[in-house]
């Protein structure tokens, strides 16, 4: 039996009086990439930021049901939202270091979660660097601006800045949605790295990419849950006419 | 055939209007220039006035006129950037809110005549701060506020969203995250918005007549105890400043070069004004590139 990363229990997201999720129930195992897919406005991306409460930011955004990390219900009022992020990791859709250097993008966390000394740091920084496979192409350059970093680069460096405050989760975004081919493919390759250690959900409109990088599948329609299954039965063998319409690409 | 016409004729009454607006301006700066520059030397820049002599300075109206800016931005700046994050971060979007901003609005548009009245019967009189240059910065911070609260809330208003959240999704506080990730993005805007206020107050001199008072007492440039009465430093003494010092020559001075001390002056005042413009236009560009740059 797999152990559970994070599940979702009955969670309704509405802007307003409008609901964008409506009671959406997922498991997502540890050490396993779920892939979220659906077309665009499905809701996908909505329940993403709901899992690290990001969606808090947002006015008149309402998160109702519950969201378990171990025994832990995250979306309740009394849970420390500030210490609950670090254990949640997210990339975005568009790379978005901090503008400051290579260095201090990565060190900036950690630092502020209380590793003071400069040989911890240096190490943390080099280690986060090499599981993002970024180190060979920064490690003379740590001390210049992240922002002179290609895209592919910055979204990798951007991941290194995610674990370096280990995270047990991490929630992705479309993240090579706005990079090049050859970028996504070391993404892509990452991620089946970054898997051993963590729970991944990654929100993706290329289905070919669910379908290269994830276990699981989540099919998203009209911010409900169509099927959720392994993703090779979802590609090959989907049991509701919407899932093989869309990954057929019928609509979407 | 006729939408081209129409598109030339409104292409060449933009332009002319602009020509105009930069013929008006070169004309202002250049006849002030033109008036002024000649008086200026390092004698008129340092020595205090004469009042029925010839050959008077600006010296002590100049260091009042820096003194009492640094003064008012010691003011002004903290609570401007206060307000102004709370206002950008933690105001939530009710009436209230609104209520607090149409203020600043009224606030940033009240004559600046009225705040010196309003000084003067407040400050002045009702709290016994004399003229001074304290009530001369209150007055000033009076008139500057809105406009600080204004820049630091734009500024960090234009802070993309992904970066706000980036910090915030490490588990980083939300006021680390203003201090160390937002607002070194909005410094380039929040520095230059502050740069051009303090032009504004440097040119102040509506507000100041009754706050800051038209006098200056024979300041001795050695005693640097702060609160000796003559000392410069003392910021309950009076203090004429630059543009209140023109103001009052142009009309009651009885020195035989007090037209061309005004013009001296007022030249001065126009260089130091302009050199505010373009140190914080030249300060934002940098600093905009420093943190964007490629190296």
């Amino acid at each position: 039996m797999e152990s559970i990363g994070l599940s979702a229990k009955d969670l309704t997201v509405a802007y307003g009086d409008r609901p964008a999720v409506k009671n959406i129930s997922l498991d997502f195992a540890a050490k396993q990439v779920t892939a979220l897919i659906g077309p665009s406005g499905c809701g996908k991306s909505t329940f993403l930021r709901s899992l690290n409460r990001m969606n808090d930011l947002i006015p008149n955004c309402t998160v109702t049901g519950e969201i378990w990390i171990r025994d832990q219900n995250i979306n309740s009022p009394t849970t420390d939202v500030v210490s609950l992020r670090q254990k949640i990791g997210m990339v975005w859709q568009r790379p978005n270091p901090f503008h400051k250097s290579i260095y201090e993008n990565i060190a900036f966390g950690p630092r502020y979660h209380g590793v003071k000394k400069k040989s911890e740091l240096d190490q943390i920084v080099e280690q986060s660097l090499r599981k993002a496979a970024l180190w060979e192409e920064t490690k003379d350059r740590l001390h210049n601006s992240a922002l002179a970093l290609s895209g592919g680069q910055q979204q990798r460096l951007c991941i290194a800045r995610s674990i370096a405050v280990k995270p047990d989760i991490i929630l992705m975004d479309e993240p090579a949605s706005a990079l090049d081919p050859v970028s996504t493919s070391k993404i892509e390759e990452l991620i089946a790295e970054l898997k051993e250690d963590y729970c991944i959900i990654i929100v993706t409109h290329n289905m070919h990419q669910a379908a290269r990088v994830s276990e699981k599948t989540a099919f998203f329609l009209t911010g409900s849950v169509v099927e959720y299954d392994l993703t090779h039965n979802i590609f090959t063998n989907p049991q509701k006419p919407e899932t093989s319409d869309y990954i057929t690409g019928r609509f979407g | 055939m006729r939408a081209k016409t129409a598109d030339k004729i409104a292409t060449s009454i933009i332009i002319a209007v602009a020509a105009l607006i930069v013929l008006v301006l070169a004309g202002l700066l250049g006849y002030i220039l033109y008036r002024g520059l000649g008086h200026i030397s390092f004698h008129f820049l340092t020595s205090a006035p004469e009042t029925i002599r010839k050959g008077g300075g600006i010296g002590p109206q100049l260091f009042n006129s820096v003194f009492l800016l640094v003064l008012t931005m010691l003011i002004t700046v903290p609570i401007g950037l206060g307000a102004g994050i709370y206002m950008s971060e933690y105001a939530p979007a009710n009436r209230i809110t609104n209520f607090i901003r149409l203020i600043v609005e009224v606030l940033s548009s009240v004559p600046s005549i009225i705040v010196g009245l309003f000084g003067l019967l407040v400050l002045v009189n009702l709290f016994g701060f004399g003229f001074s240059l304290f009530s001369g910065a209150l007055a000033l911070t009076v008139f500057n506020l809105p406009l600080m609260v204004r820049i630091t809330e734009q500024g960090l208003k234009g802070v993309p969203r992904e970066q706000k959240e980036a910090s915030l999704a490490l588990g980083l506080s939300k006021w680390k995250t203003i201090t160390s990730v937002m607002l070194p993005i909005s410094l380039p805007v929040v520095l230059t918005g502050t740069i051009l206020a303090a032009g504004r107050v440097f040119g102040e001199a509506a507000a100041l007549l009754f706050t800051a008072g038209m006098s200056s007492p024979r300041l001795d440039f050695t005693d640097w105890n702060p609160f000796s009465p003559f000392s410069p430093l003392n910021p309950f003494r009076p203090a004429e400043t630059l543009a209140v010092h023109i103001w009052k020559i142009n009309s009651e001075g009885l020195a035989p070069d007090a037209a061309e001390i005004a013009a001296g002056a007022s030249a001065v005042l126009v260089i130091t004004v302009l050199l505010f413009n373009f140190g914080a236009r030249w300060l934002g560009r940098y600093m905009y590139r420093k943190f964007t740059a490629i190296k």
